[in-house]
């Protein structure tokens, strides 16, 4: 396979986001097809436990109901493994999935164009994909700071007004 | 660039003048430490700028980390109705590691605070002020606790007081 010698860039707004199953927990896998039909906000973060209050994945666990206003679906990636997602889940209280990413490693961060091959890890990076499966919106982080949830946010309102739009016309 | 939304009103808590050629806020949560650590360091801000500064409070309580921060909010909330906004403030963070709600009723009483307002504010009459800070917390690009904004523009910079006194000055400094 020729993932590590030739990186993918960041896939952009317009592609199709690339089909994935992996574990959610040690006996359920969920797959992005599975999403359908509804918004989907991945976002891809560098590892579990990240040691401060300003967390990106406890910071989305508070923002799920504005989220799930837009009928949006939130899901959590990083290569760590199962268990490790599952013991962060239940220390942080999240209210939603997390994906391993870990065997191969990182290869669905690759096929986004958001692996970081020294580090071993992705990018803290956010896609937000519209219900038929097409990437609306995607954008990368600089590593050590939280990117928020104001982008996110903005990309639901921006797929709203599209959709209405686009109703209108037809 | 993350900029604040909405710009600091008349519904917004503030100390300083209006008319201050800076005005900081910061988005705050009464349970997190990190909040707790930058609260001595933002008075020693305000004592350095004096009337050069105005600072602004708005809530941003991440109820599912710490759960006593929702009460705290509802509590300074209703002091402010009460026109004591700044001491249930200041009290909360000096008296971080106590905000159950039996503390909070005794800090109620501390500073004139009638037990019935803070019970009515505990079944939500200001939720809508603290939901409104939330979101437009959100809307601005808040990415944790505390986060501060400086004239309006997101301020990701070291936190210590000489830092920010140097940044809020320079600031001042501007030509408007």
């Amino acid at each position: 396979m020729p993932e590590a010698s030739t990186p993918v860039a960041v896939l952009q707004p317009g592609v199709p986001a690339p089909a994935f199953t992996l574990p959610a927990t040690p006996d359920q896998r969920l797959s992005l097809a599975d999403l359908k039909g509804h918004p989907v906000i991945l976002a891809f973060y560098p590892a579990d436990w990240s040691p401060v209050c300003g967390d990106q994945m406890a910071l989305y666990n508070e923002v799920l109901p504005e989220f799930h206003r837009y009928g949006a679906q939130l899901v959590g990636i990083s290569t760590d493994g199962v268990w490790c997602h599952a013991a962060f889940a239940a220390e942080r209280k999240l209210h939603f999935p997390l994906l391993a990413d870990f065997e191969p490693k990182g290869g669905v961060a690759r096929r986004y164009g958001v692996y970081r091959d020294h580090d071993g890890t992705s990018e803290r990076a956010l896609f937000v994909i519209d219900g038929d499966g097409v990437i609306r919106w995607s954008y990368v982080s600089p590593l050590g700071l939280n990117p928020g949830a104001d982008g996110i946010l903005d990309a639901l309102d921006l797929l709203v007004e599209q959709n209405t739009s686009a109703g209108a016309a037809s | 660039m993350s900029t604040l939304k909405p710009p600091v009103g008349p519904g917004d808590h503030s100390q300083g003048p209006a008319a201050a050629p800076v005005t900081l806020v910061e988005y705050g949560d009464y349970e997190c430490p990190y909040c707790g650590e930058a609260y001595p360091v933002l008075k020693a801000v305000q004592q350095a700028m004096g009337n050069q500064l105005r600072f602004v409070f708005r809530n941003f309580p991440l109820t599912e980390q710490h759960p006593h921060a929702g009460r705290a909010a509802q509590f300074a909330e209703a002091a402010a109705a009460a026109g004591r906004f700044w001491e249930a403030h200041d009290l909360l963070y000096e008296r971080q590691d106590a905000l159950d709600d039996a503390s909070l009723h005794a800090y109620a009483r501390a500073i004139g605070l009638d037990g019935a307002h803070l019970v009515a504010a505990f079944e939500g009459r200001y939720d809508d002020k603290i939901r409104q800070d939330f979101s437009s917390g959100l809307r601005s690009g808040v990415n944790g606790t505390p986060t501060l904004f400086v004239n309006g523009v997101r301020y990701d910079g070291p936190r210590d007081v000489d830092s920010l006194v140097a940044v809020l000055r320079a600031v001042a400094a501007e030509p408007v």
